[in-house]
């Protein structure tokens, strides 16, 4: 075994001058060596092959997702978070569409690896007026109450006050087996959930293949998947190449839709190691 | 130059400036950046550089619409390739620069925990095109709008500190010019005693 201090005790690095240490920015994965101990059987074949995400249900939180969009159509379930009378949020159904183009990248980013998953959205995208972290919790938790499989997350927030909030709601979506997927942040930004170690966080690398993902063996982040140049439906028909840490996330989230609909008793834990164990940098 | 004379000199020069920055770095077609006013949720066309309408500076689009919109929301940087014209990122880039980009790279400004702005990069490398630098130029956008940023923030703590210092000379000069009119309310003096006693024990305290 290596001597040297672990990626995952060497604390997390500046990428950025005199600022906080909490980015991750979307570059290539570094080729760290790290020591693996491996459950024997456990690949790719076994997690995934034959299936097509069948039986999973997905919330994408996010800017809501055109339903019309023949890459994407069906949307199974659709909400928005609007502000009620006394100015608080509150969920209410509403027509799938997409108000910023991205929760629809995302969805035809799924149902590309997951074609028979079932895919609801739920708006949290607000014009700032009511405050985006309320409406990011209060969308977040009717996801979670609602109990998808897995939540699709490209949002965060800053606001310490809702750090309580949302490190209670992210330990409720792990024990009610609602996986929470999380896009990592790339800027010089303290902000929460893709932070915590509940949920499974996802930045980005610029490799083509859309199923290729690898383990990052140094925290916060779990998960490097493609998030260069992805093909995705844009509102209103056709593709756009995007890149972004955001256009990771849903990589992962359906792979894990494979991983359960082939094997739907998996735990979250069992769920993610599943994930670490097919990673391309853990089965060299 | 822009018409808009609705902000600080100073602050007008400085988003100019970004703007001329992030299109020569990036050799693009054009770059805009958006000022956000959260109190009532929309973008403010701030500034252009290159292929622009500098008429449309001042212009204002809702906050929650688009790229710009998704920037905002997010707080992270995102690039749109291949656009085509009956896009509505086109569109939404149309509206403030007068031209329909083909690619757009959009990334935020942000102060304490905040996105203030939106700066975003048309047609980078418009004469050689990069492909395969995309994680490179969103981490390099990143970076500028970050310094960006930390720009504005010292500008904005300035100006609310020569606000400040204003209000506190208007003050003392009222107080001042009740003086020479004879006898001045006690309990005036007395109020006056007690706030300057306050400043002091402040400045006392470790």
């Amino acid at each position: 075994m290596d001597v040297t201090m672990p990626p995952w005790r060497q604390g997390r690095r500046s990428h950025f001058p005199g600022l906080p240490a909490w980015s991750m920015p979307a570059v290539a994965a570094r080729s760290e060596l790290f020591g693996i101990s491996a459950f024997p059987h456990i690949d790719p074949d076994w997690a995934w092959a034959g299936a097509d995400g069948d039986g999973v249900r997905i919330g994408l939180v996010d800017s809501g997702v055109d339903g019309t969009h023949e890459l994407v159509a069906p949307i199974a379930h659709s909400w928005q978070v609007s502000e009620d009378d006394s100015g608080q949020p509150r969920v209410e159904e509403c027509d799938p569409v997409d108000s910023a183009g991205h929760g629809t990248a995302c969805a035809g980013i799924i149902r590309d690896l997951a074609p028979r998953a079932e895919v609801s959205s739920i708006r949290v995208l607000t014009d700032g007026k009511f405050g985006s972290g309320a409406a990011l919790i209060a969308g977040l938790e009717h996801a979670i109450d609602y109990g998808f499989d897995v939540i699709n997350l490209s949002l965060s927030t800053t606001r310490p006050q809702f750090r309580l909030h949302l490190s209670h709601l992210a330990d409720r979506a792990y024990f009610r087996r609602c996986v929470l997927v999380v896009s990592a942040h790339n800027l010089p930004v303290e902000s929460y959930p893709w932070t915590f170690s509940s949920v499974i966080s996802v930045a980005s690398h610029d490799e083509a293949d859309a199923m290729t993902y690898h383990y990052n063996p140094s925290p916060p982040v779990d998960f490097h998947a493609r998030g260069a140049r992805v093909p995705v439906p844009r509102p209103g028909g056709g593709l756009v190449r995007s890149t972004g840490n955001s256009f990771a996330a849903p990589h992962i989230t359906g792979i894990c839709a494979l991983i359960l609909s082939k094997h739907p008793w998996l735990t979250p834990f069992q769920l993610k190691s599943v994930l670490y164990h097919c990673a391309a940098n853990v089965r060299r | 130059m822009p018409q808009d004379l609705t902000g600080d000199v100073t602050e007008r020069q400085l988003l100019q400036s970004i703007v001329e920055v992030a299109r020569h770095i990036y050799a693009a077609a054009a770059s805009s950046v958006f000022m956000v006013n959260a109190d009532i949720g929309e973008l403010i066309f701030a500034a252009v550089s290159g292929s622009g309408e500098k008429s449309l500076v001042g212009t204002r689009f809702p906050a929650d619409t688009g790229i710009a919109g998704w920037v905002v929301q997010s707080c992270q940087p995102v690039i749109a390739d291949d656009v085509a014209e009956t896009d509505q990122f086109a569109r939404d880039a149309a509206r403030s620069t007068g031209f329909v980009p083909r690619t757009i790279m959009a990334a935020p400004l942000i102060a304490d925990g905040e996105c203030i702005g939106v700066l975003e990069v048309l047609d980078r490398y418009s004469q050689a095109p990069a492909p395969g630098r995309e994680l490179h130029d969103m981490e390099l956008l990143g970076l500028l709008a970050t310094q960006a940023a930390l720009g504005l923030t010292l500008l904005r703590e300035r100006e609310r500190a020569e606000r400040h210092l204003d209000r506190m000379d208007s003050l003392v000069a009222r107080w001042s010019g009740r003086m020479p009119t004879g006898s001045v309310d006690p309990l005036a003096v007395t109020l006056l005693a007690a706030s300057v006693d306050v400043l002091e024990r402040q400045w006392r305290m470790p």
